[in-house]
């Protein structure tokens, strides 16, 4: 037989022993490590030696020291749950209903055609000029801070969610029509499934937004959150404090890459595998 | 015209017909007007035939294959079709190309059909595993189809059509996109899962040694508008050997036969192609 499967590629790792070849996956792991490890020492530098302010960009190990103070007072403890929680709800408020209106508007042609002219209308309408809208309509509350992240969340996946269901080739359809597939079959077997890619792709782009919003929306109408921890340094003129949300909310934004790199892994195995 | 005579015999009595078509015509309409896909074709297809449709690329093979799948509406003309009624599905089709889901194991998508029909889990085993194993595509059942060649892919096409135990199996040009060696493979390896089970197969191609080796019956068609330009019956016995058949001096004179028919077919397409294109 001339058939043969084609094994997805398989990593050539780096000899074990005392080899110094190293394979291009090590090697990016170990540059996606060095570089910002290195740009901190070079800024540590910067500071001790008087190269920059450190009025406006005080060392890291300061900014550190600061970090270590406000764990252990559990203060970030404090402002890192209320925003989680509010950013956990607004994923949930935001992102179900826009995965089931995406898929919905994928699938059928008139519903599109009544939504798309809405969606194009309010999608570019920047979030922060509506934070005052929504203060007022939803008061001072958890309920304003969850609603403004799940209409940042909600745009990215809807729109990728439809992109994806539209983008299935149209064979798929077929069989599920030729194989007597009910509407709810179509939906689990073909459009959902055939969409994931994309609406991966809208979640990450949704969760990014989610962070950006909760920040602002904390920095104004809250008295918890990293966004009101930041707001607040400001007004005390602890600049290091300022560092630190900066920091957090970096390292939720890689968190928060690397645990849905691995949720797509586990939902589109047939796309991230090749 | 004489040519256009059926040569086949007639059904002859007794014999069940499975799909009865009437003045089948369907019409597209297109920005340049109306566009005759199939013109005013009347067909019988005898319950247990292996049907072969041949004819030259858009003769309407393709549009008659998806009015009878469900897939498509026609625009007069009537289409019946013996229903089974004992809940078994009416037909499976088997696509040309890739229409394996790519989200889903081989085992998935064999067992696609059964699923959507809420078979229980023991008869799904049973049926799916079957089939897989008849193809030899049991080892790769938790592959994903982007896994395995285009051979493979398509055993798993027709395991998923045989396994949902379908009344008719429509089959539009399922191993057009495989290599010589893998069709010859393909060809022999479903017409032993065929023997088995003897449904009635509506098979599309545009090969007429495939047309030759697998079917009972020929049907040409003409080049678009589609109509019925000639039957015939094939004159082998069955079960065939592929090889064996194809050294036979009688094949060649058949083949032969069925070309005098086609390439007319294939001229008068070729001639509207360019005479379009102009």
């Amino acid at each position: 037989m001339t058939d043969a499967v084609q094994k997805p590629t398989e990593k050539v790792e780096g000899a074990p022993g005392f080899s110094f070849s190293l394979s291009a996956g090590n090697f990016d792991r170990i540059m996606n490590v060095a570089s910002p490890v290195f740009l901190l020492l070079l800024w540590e530098a910067a500071a001790r030696f008087g190269w920059i302010d450190v009025r406006f960009f005080p060392a890291p190990s300061k900014i550190f020291q600061t970090m270590f103070t406000l764990i252990e007072n559990g203060q970030l403890w404090i402002h890192l749950k209320s925003s989680m929680y509010r950013l956990f709800w607004g994923f949930l408020f935001g992102g179900i209903p826009a995965l089931v209106l995406g898929i919905s508007m994928g699938l059928s042609r008139p519903l599109r055609a009544i939504c798309d002219p809405l969606v194009a209308a309010t999608y570019p309408i920047p979030k922060s000029a509506i934070l005052p809208l929504i203060l007022l309509i939803f008061g001072l509350g958890e309920a304003s801070k969850i609603v403004m992240v799940a209409i940042g969340l909600f745009f990215p996946i809807l729109i990728n969610t439809m992109a994806g269901v539209l983008e299935i080739p149209k064979i798929y359809f077929d069989v599920s029509k030729n194989f007597n597939a009910d509407k709810l079959q179509v939906f689990r077997t073909v459009a959902l499934p055939g969409a994931m890619p994309l609406i991966m792709t809208g979640v990450k782009l949704g969760v990014g937004m989610g962070l950006i919003l909760i920040s602002l929306a904390e920095m104004v109408g809250a008295k918890s959150g990293l966004g009101y921890m930041m707001w607040n340094a400001w007004e005390i003129l602890s600049v290091e404090t300022m560092y630190v949300g900066l920091i957090v909310i970096a390292a939720l934004g890689v968190l928060f890459t690397l645990i849905l790199n691995e949720v797509e892994r586990y939902l589109v195995p047939w796309k991230t595998a090749r | 015209m004489s040519t256009d005579a059926a040569i086949a015999a007639p059904a002859t009595a007794g014999t069940d017909v499975k799909i009865r078509l009437r003045n089948l015509t369907k019409r597209f309409d297109t920005k340049r007007g109306p566009f005759v896909a199939l013109d005013n074709l009347t067909l019988d297809i005898p319950t247990g035939c292996f049907f072969m449709i041949v004819g030259p690329s858009g003769c309407g093979k393709t549009t008659l294959l998806r009015i009878l799948a469900g897939l498509e509406t026609h625009s007069s003309g009537t289409v019946e079709i013996s229903k089974p009624t004992d809940g078994r599905p009416s037909n499976s089709m088997i696509f040309q190309g890739d229409s394996l889901f790519p989200w889903m194991t081989v085992w998935e998508n064999a067992a696609y059909g059964l699923n959507m029909r809420r078979k229980p889990k023991a008869e799904i085993k049973d049926r799916v595993g079957f089939f897989l194993n008849r193809t030899g595509m049991s080892r790769f059942a938790d592959h994903y189809p982007h896994q395995l060649s285009g051979g493979m892919r398509q055993r798993v096409s027709i395991c998923r059509a045989f396994a949902n135990d379908p009344d008719i199996l429509l089959m539009d040009e399922p191993f057009s996109a495989l290599d010589e060696q893998n069709k010859v493979l393909l060809q022999e390896e479903l017409l032993k899962i065929w023997e088995e089970t003897r449904k009635t197969v509506l098979f599309i191609t545009h090969s007429v040694d495939e047309a030759v080796t697998l079917g009972d019956r020929i049907m040409i068609m003409s080049a678009h508008p589609g109509r019925d330009k000639a039957t015939l019956d094939v004159p082998f016995e069955r079960p065939r050997e592929v090889l064996e058949l194809r050294a036979r001096p009688e094949y060649g004179e058949f083949v032969y036969k069925i070309w005098s028919y086609l390439r007319e077919e294939v001229h008068r397409a070729r001639a509207q192609d360019e005479g379009s294109s102009s």
